[in-house]
């Protein structure tokens, strides 16, 4: 069936109520039964919670083959704790048939590549994928397609029951004894811990893994206790140097400079640049570059951002502390800076994955965002998005809060360059859609801005101020001007990954893709 | 192959950017910056055993790459080395818009470069006098002959002094109030302007120094430059800026020209506006002044 | 042309490409490996060899590192490389002509 974003979707996936993608907020106004997690009742009391190993937390949990066991990311690509529990549980344990449902995935999970090659991980569910797991899946090991979510689409399936979490194991930089958890005060600081607040609610058996263990009881905790079965004190739970990176700096690069500038321009010329007006903005160099420039117009036209949010770095908590932003409410620290604020600077809160982006509760922070400013590895000329397939179609990105803000937002603006290398950012069909062209506004590129024709509003808007902007088309051309017009990927019919948009129907598919032939 | 404007003697050339002709990754769309020229580099900046294929890379992007309005100077090898006859031979085969000559000191020079681009020009089928010229002046005797180089030929552009080897020539190092090339400077423009043609400084290095950037920029234009060498994107934008009109400026060129229009058409050569003398002489400037608030968007209409 | 000895031009920085040449056995054989082979393969190989038949060079070996260079880039990289190998690549190119 084709679905609203002109994709093809094979009929078998359409199954127990599954539908295909049919435009935004589609399930406005529908219900939603919420599941709920069967748990164990610790009435008597305990002192502690501590187990000696893994094992034994997956065995006190009742571990067995053909298991969902969830994870979740803040610890990026310093992460050793989806590794080591996944180790635990098929090497010593000997399990198999396993689940892995991460909030995402990356190139510190190289390891589980193996063991989908071995049978032993039969199913992935993640935003991110990337590394040689992406190779893997892409190839087609697993027996079953990759489910790909969102930030705001993973809590929407647990809370409605979609995905059953047997064991969710929750990395902590510190616990005490019973498992009160936070992201910070310990060795491997991760800052906030919002991806893991929803497993800890609905999954049936919670483990807390951490390599700090301090006194109780560890409060304000991002994780409670009375949800904890077990905590599990590791050497090491992840690299610090990969979690948190020094404070992230902005672009010097010129190009990268002269986009941001343009965002800026382009968000100062709407009506909501006012007094009070909310932002988010993505990490990479013109994203965060606009904060720069934003700040300059802010400071002309006297007016303050009202809040922040997303995933928050150094640049955002300066404006914090200078008092130029209201407040900061991070669902994940991606800087030194971000962590060391956190829950220590007045006003920069911690929420989660939920209260973020979840399209399916009574309202997350995403529907009162005014402006955000995310980056692209495709654009097509309906503006669709994709940043989880590459130019050779193997899986290496993640929606992460792409789609989320993208529906959310009253202006998504969208910066890349025009070509990177000899690939076409703004092409005739992405390879893959990970977020709709319907929840898309504007396309800023190092050749020109573009406005989605359904944003009549921001074209006069842009008019008005002077800015020039020509189709999604003309850039199109440019870029295969530029770089020539590329042959079409060849795929075969074996779907490896399934793309649902955040309200939970598909929005796409990834196939293997088919090995390339020079002489044919 | 994008077929390239004819050449203009005399335009707008605030920013000259230089770029390695042999980094494929920056040629292709170094224009995208906004700066007037660019000067493709087979000299300095390409090592010697790599002349050869600079040449190929050149060749290829002058004929492809789309420099829209962005001007397309090349900076060649020394008269004292093996490499510039080639150099000229590609430049026009290439349809560059203009040979920048390094280390020029005479206008023997400039004629035996002119000669092998008529030469070339003649040989490859291009519009004998299309290829401009310019002489970088990088020691004491070019700026001595500075002059003799600038009235050398017809297709002479415009000079630029060289910084980097001419100190080192001069025995001196860069300066926070440029007194060690005032005097350079001062002749060149000198010699600049008594042969009817541009001038331009050299590029300021030290990318981290904004404020010694600035100080020189601002000294450039009190002097009397046309404009500024530059190695990276992020200068462009305070060089337009500074040599912008200003408000007062662009209203008072439109004033003369509206006015000139008027008077000469009912035979009056010169008249007052606000009070002061004007006539002919003054339209050249007042015209210059309208084209340059145009090309940095400041001003639209039909009086220029 | 005709390939007299082994030569290359080009590096293996992004937006280049490296190309090393042979003498041939009176053939055309090229070994291609690009960054961007899906999408630009069959181009890149026609563009090699174009270029090589402009040169009237009918036997050589060819072997290709592509990282995303583009159509000028690869022409420029080929064209170096044989005249290189002739010893002839300083002077008396043919621009215009077999070099276009």
């Amino acid at each position: 069936m084709i679905n609203a974003v002109g994709r093809e979707i094979p009929d078998f996936l359409l199954t127990n109520g599954k539908e295909v993608y049919q435009g935004k907020n589609y399930m406005d106004g529908k219900y939603i039964q919420k599941a709920s997690p069967r748990t164990r009742r610790y009435e008597k009391p305990q002192e502690s919670k501590i187990v000696d190993s893994l094992v034994d937390a997956l065995k006190a949990c009742g571990a067995k083959s053909g298991m969902t066991f969830s994870f979740h990311h803040h610890l990026r690509d310093g992460d050793f704790v989806v590794n080591m529990v996944m180790k635990a549980a098929i090497e010593e344990l000997g399990l198999d048939n396993l689940t892995i449902a991460a909030s995402s995935l990356g190139s510190a999970h190289d390891p589980i590549a193996d063991y989908i090659e071995q049978g032993k991980v039969v199913g992935i569910q993640t935003s991110g994928i990337r590394g040689r797991m992406g190779e893997v899946v892409s190839a087609g090991k697993l027996p079953t397609p990759a489910i790909i979510r969102s930030h705001g689409g993973r809590p929407r399936a647990i809370e409605g029951g979609e995905v059953h979490i047997d064991i969710a194991f929750i990395a902590a930089p510190t616990s005490d004894c019973v498992g009160n958890c936070r992201g910070i005060g310990g060795k491997s600081d991760c800052g906030s811990m919002g991806y893991a607040m929803t497993d800890a609610k609905y999954a049936d058996h919670v483990v807390v893994v951490t390599d700090c263990l301090v006194d109780f009881p560890n409060m304000p905790a991002s994780v409670e206790a009375i949800d904890v079965d077990a905590v599990v004190v590791v050497d090491s739970i992840g690299n610090p140097k990969k979690i948190a990176s020094a404070a992230a700096r902005i672009s010097q690069n010129p190009r990268d400079l002269m986009m941001a500038e343009n965002v800026a321009k382009v968000i100062a010329s709407t009506p909501y640049f006012k007094d009070g007006f909310s932002f988010q903005t993505g990490v990479g160099g013109p994203s965060l570059a606009a904060n720069l420039f934003l700040e300059r117009y802010m400071d002309e036209r006297k007016i303050k951002m009202g809040w922040a949010i997303g995933g928050i770095c150094g640049p955002m908590v300066e404006l914090l502390k200078k008092g130029k932003v209201g407040k900061v409410i991070d669902v994940q620290d991606f800087d030194l800076d971000a962590v060391r604020s956190i829950n220590q600077t007045p006003n920069h809160f911690e929420m989660s994955a939920s209260q973020y982006a979840n399209p399916a509760n009574k309202g997350a922070f995403v529907n009162k965002l005014d402006f955000v400013v995310l980056a692209a590895l495709e654009i097509d000329t309906g503006f669709n998005v994709n940043v989880l397939t590459g130019s050779d179609g193997v899986l290496r990105g993640a929606p992460g809060g792409h789609p989320d803000t993208a529906a959310g937002s009253k202006v998504c603006i969208i910066v890349t360059p025009l070509v990177r290398g000899r690939m076409a950012t703004v092409c005739e069909h992405v390879v893959t859609v990970t977020t709709p062209g319907d929840c898309v506004d504007v396309l800023v590129t190092d050749y020109g801005v573009a406005v989605n024709p359904l944003r009549p509003d921001l074209v006069e808007c842009l008019d008005n101020a002077g800015i020039p902007h020509v189709s999604i088309e003309e850039l199109k051309n440019k870029a295969y001007s530029l770089v020539g017009t590329p042959d079409d990927l060849q795929w075969e019919d074996k779907v490896v990954a399934v793309l649902e948009a955040r309200d939970g129907t598909i929005l796409d598919v990834v196939r293997k893709i088919k090995p390339y032939q020079l002489d044919g | 192959m994008i077929p390239r404007p004819r050449p203009e003697r005399f335009r707008l050339r605030r920013t000259m950017m230089f770029m390695n002709a042999q980094k494929p990754g920056l040629i292709k769309d170094a224009y995208i910056y906004g700066c007037d020229s660019i000067m493709l580099d087979l000299e300095d900046a390409v090592a010697e055993n790599q002349k050869d294929a600079a040449r190929f890379s050149l060749y290829h992007a002058l004929k492809t790459v789309d420099y829209g309005d962005t001007e397309v100077i090349v900076r060649i090898n020394g008269l004292d080395t093996p490499h510039w006859q080639e150099d000229v031979r590609v430049c026009v085969a290439g349809g560059a818009d203009g040979i920048r000559i390094a280390k020029c000191e005479s206008a023997q020079d400039v004629k035996t470069v002119e000669a092998a681009v008529e030469a070339a020009e003649k040989e490859f089928g291009v519009e004998v006098g299309r290829t401009l010229l310019m002489a970088a002046l990088e020691s004491p005797k070019g700026i001595m002959n500075a002059y003799e180089i600038c009235a050398a030929s017809e297709r002479m552009f415009g000079v630029a002094i060289s910084g980097g080897d001419f100190r080192k020539c001069m025995q001196t190092t860069p300066q926070r109030d440029g007194v060690d090339m005032l005097v350079a400077r001062g002749q060149m423009l000198i010699a600049a302007r008594a042969a009817g043609i541009q001038c331009f400084d050299t590029v300021f290095t030290n990318l981290d120094d904004t404020e010694g950037f600035e100080a020189e920029v601002l000294q450039n234009k009190a002097m009397g430059f046309d404009g500024k060498s530059l190695i990276n994107p992020k200068q462009i934008r305070f060089v337009h800026q500074v040599f912008a009109p200003t408000e007062k400026e662009i209203m008072q060129a439109e004033k003369i020209l509206a006015a000139y229009r008027e008077q000469s058409a009912a035979g009056v050569g010169v008249f007052t506006v606000d009070g002061k003398m004007i006539d002919i002489a003054f339209i050249p400037g007042a015209e210059r002044t309208l084209k340059l608030a145009r090309a940095c968007g400041m001003w639209e209409g039909d009086l220029v | 042309m005709e390939i007299k000895k082994p030569a290359a031009a080009g590096t293996l920085e992004s937006s280049d490409a490296q190309v090393m040449i042979e003498p041939g056995d009176g053939k055309i054989e090229l070994s291609l490996q690009s960054s961007v082979m899906n999408q630009y393969g069959h181009q890149i190989k026609a563009t090699i060899l174009e270029t090589l038949e402009r040169l009237d060079v009918t036997s050589a070996k060819l072997t290709v590192v592509d990282k995303g260079a583009l159509d000028c880039t690869l022409k420029a990289r080929v064209e170096c490389a044989v005249f290189r190998s002739c010893d002839a690549s300083e002077s008396n190119i043919p621009w215009g002509g077999a070099v276009r």
